[in-house]
């Protein structure tokens, strides 16, 4: 009985210390109004909260508490409520953030602050660029992957002529820039390229400019709204059914389903992410649908899901929330979930995994709701992201 | 082939009959304003969200009832102009020997809310409306090809805009109206029930909006923002022609189509301003509007 009397005063003591060091609170800050609420919003909130659970928080003696608010897609909405939420309500991390302004600023005040700051929603290179930080993981996806992925296997598969249709703003400047260096280093060439104005209703002009240049592929790089009306108009105008391809370079899965494969089929476009991959991201994703009137999730919803899990191990595993220890921990180990597989977190602050191209189904393809894409091919984690040394990251020696 | 300002003249061709059928909608929409305004002095700021409300109940019908594209061309702008003249009779009537301004301020607080109301409900993504089978397709004019569906567009803007002109310049209903707002007491002491002719006119402009947005579901995304988008374009639009010129508003509307579908051409970058461009030179030089009468 020696043993028992020994374990008991440890076991409670452990717990104790455990308790007094883990008590978390987490902090989703996205869109939940504007035009990034249905790829990102309360859908994010809800891949924590499973994360929290999955992870067995409450078992393993740590006390996890999530807040979340509407950044409205502004820097300066953002940055206000990321210090309130550091300087007075104790969060100690903050994750999800979409919008690649917003994205930077709270990057910068998570430094300050010495927190921890895990994007999953903002596609800017930037946050493990000249920008990147100790504090910050990038765990999604990037303009850059998905330039990558879209540009240089729609060369391989003889789309090799191009004409874009570019949103007027950095983001789709940097997205078009990103997609013609891909797309001219596998071999292809730009016919050229037109701006409209950011956010735009009719895209028919464009379009008629893209017909006209007689391009293999038509690349949008554009986003939201602009991107589906773009498409929709797309289909109106007869052009794809006339031989070009439309290439998507920021796609949402909620884009697809708000198109309609009627109007959505033949679209070729990158994700990090589909609910119907395997066996692990089904049951993943039909949990969450259950908890999120049936939509099934984004990418952006299972990044916050991993990112949020892989920081509670750290949690667990260095016994302290302190942002250093806890980044250490977090580069040191190497990813793993039912979401994304196997993976890991670059010291630039990128996280890499598998990115995929897909095709949309027709409708006779489709077997039911959500039934949207096609794997065409899967692009290992290694050439998926954008080589460090290329990013000038200054964490990277 | 000769050039003009280096377009070749079928892509320009192209571009013009595109603008012509954007200025379809403005020309709807701003007429729906002019209307509201000339005969109700109200500045209707929650035009855009009933535009919305109209494609909205269109895919409802769809969705819910199963029913189709045509019936829905007719229901909705009769659902929504009913819910239209509701809200005139509970809040628009109670402001009327009140300023202007807060008219624009109830209007404003309810477009704000109805938007909200159908982000909650519906997401912000939009919802998929397909091209009724009659008018899928298009023609291959040479020039370009034009999808049989945006010229039905076009068709139906330019009969509903000319119907509702003849009917309030020219018939025996649109005289007592425009004599109702000239003197309500005169008209009255005739026997003529004015508020109950002042509802119908809310109705009517409400109705238009929405008929907008039924032609405008199976094009744009059907989403609770596509009227907030629009409607700023729109004031510029009644405000060039002349607020509350009937005429005026389907003339510009037109007109600020065709010349927004040009710098789509030249100077793409601009199209987004140049109708607010236009709106600023018209105001210095003729601040009543090009078809107003200075008050």
């Amino acid at each position: 009985m020696t043993f028992s009397r020994f374990a008991l005063p440890l076991g409670a003591l452990l717990l104790a210390g455990a308790a007094h060091a883990q008590d978390i609170r987490i902090g989703v800050l996205n869109d939940r109004s504007g035009i990034y609420a249905d790829l990102a919003g309360q859908g994010s909130v809800v891949a924590a909260q499973m994360a929290v659970e999955d992870f067995g928080a409450e078992e393993k003696g740590i006390n996890v508490s999530i807040v979340s608010a509407d950044h409205q897609n502004r820097p300066d909405v953002a940055s206000t409520i990321a210090r309130q939420w550091y300087d007075e309500q104790g969060v100690d991390v903050i994750v999800d953030v979409p919008t690649s302004s917003a994205a930077l600023a709270v990057s910068d005040i998570t430094r300050e602050k010495n927190r921890i700051f895990l994007d999953s929603g903002a596609g800017t290179t930037e946050l493990t660029g000249e920008q990147c930080s100790p504090n910050t993981i990038h765990w999604t996806y990037d303009t850059y992957a998905l330039a990558n992925g879209t540009g240089g296997a729609m060369v391989e598969q003889g789309g090799t002529s191009w004409f874009f249709i570019t949103a007027d703003y950095a983001f789709g400047h940097s997205l078009e820039e990103e997609t013609i260096a891909v797309v001219e280093a596998a071999g292809g060439e730009v016919l050229g390229t037109v701006r409209h104005p950011f956010p735009g209703t009719d895209f028919s002009s464009f379009l008629l400019q893209a017909q006209s240049s007689g391009a293999d592929v038509i690349g949008l790089a554009n986003a939201g709204g602009d991107t589906i009306n773009t498409v929709k108009q797309a289909a109106e105008f007869g052009i794809t059914q006339a031989g070009q391809d439309l290439a998507g370079l920021l796609i949402f899965i909620t884009d697809i389903h708000a198109l309609g494969l009627e109007t959505a089929q033949g679209l070729v476009l990158t994700e990090a992410f589909y609910w119907d991959l395997n066996d692990d991201t089904r049951a993943w994703s039909q949990r969450f649908a259950e908890r999120h009137g049936g939509a099934m999730p984004t990418m952006v919803h299972a990044g916050v899901y991993s990112s949020v899990l892989h920081y509670l191990k750290a949690v667990e595993a260095t016994g302290t929330k302190e942002a250093e220890a806890v980044m250490a921990e977090m580069k040191a180990t190497p990813t793993e979930d039912p979401l994304f597989g196997k993976g890991e977190v670059r010291a630039d602050g990128r996280k890499i995994h598998d990115m995929y191209l897909f095709r949309v189904k027709s409708p006779d393809q489709s077997e039911g709701p959500w039934d949207y894409y096609e794997t065409i091919a899967t692009i290992p984690a290694e050439r998926a992201f954008r080589p460090m040394e290329e990013g000038g990251c200054p964490l990277v020696e | 082939m000769f050039e003009l300002l280096g377009i070749p003249p079928q892509a320009l061709f192209g571009q013009l009959l595109l603008g012509l059928i954007n200025g379809s909608f403005y020309a709807l929409l701003s007429l729906g304003l002019a209307v509201i305004f000339g005969l109700l002095n109200i500045i209707n700021f929650a035009h855009g969200a009933l535009y919305m409300m109209g494609a909205f109940v269109a895919w409802m019908l769809l969705n819910y009832l199963g029913i189709g594209y045509w019936p829905a061309l007719i229901l909705a702008p009769l659902a929504v102009g009913i819910f239209g003249m509701v809200i005139e009779r509970l809040m628009i009537a109670r402001l009327y020997h009140l300023d202007h301004l807060y008219g624009l301020l109830l209007t404003f607080g309810l477009a704000l809310i109805i938007q909200g109301l159908f982000r909650n409900e519906y997401g912000i993504s939009g919802l998929p409306y397909q091209i009724p089978t009659q008018l899928a397709g298009g023609q291959n004019l040479g020039f370009m090809f034009l999808p049989n569906y945006r010229a039905w567009v076009v068709v139906a803007s330019l009969l509903v805009c000319f119907g509702t002109w003849f009917m309030i310049e020219k018939t025996r209903l649109g005289a007592l109206l425009r004599a109702a707002t000239e003197n309500p007491a005169l008209v009255g002491a005739f026997g003529i029930n004015v508020p109950r002719l002042i509802t119908l006119t809310y109705g009517f402009g409400v109705a238009l909006a929405a008929f907008a947005g039924v032609l405008a579901a199976p094009i744009y995304s059907v989403n609770p923002n596509m009227g907030a988008d629009l409607i700023i374009v729109v004031f510029a639009v009644v405000v060039i022609g002349g607020m509350g010129s009937i005429l005026g508003s389907i003339v510009t509307g037109f007109g600020l189509g065709l010349v927004e579908g040009l710098t789509r051409v030249f100077y793409p970058e601009g199209s987004a301003v140049v109708i607010f461009v236009i709106m600023a030179i018209v105001l210095l030089v003729k601040p009543a509007g090009l078809f107003g009468r200075a008050a």
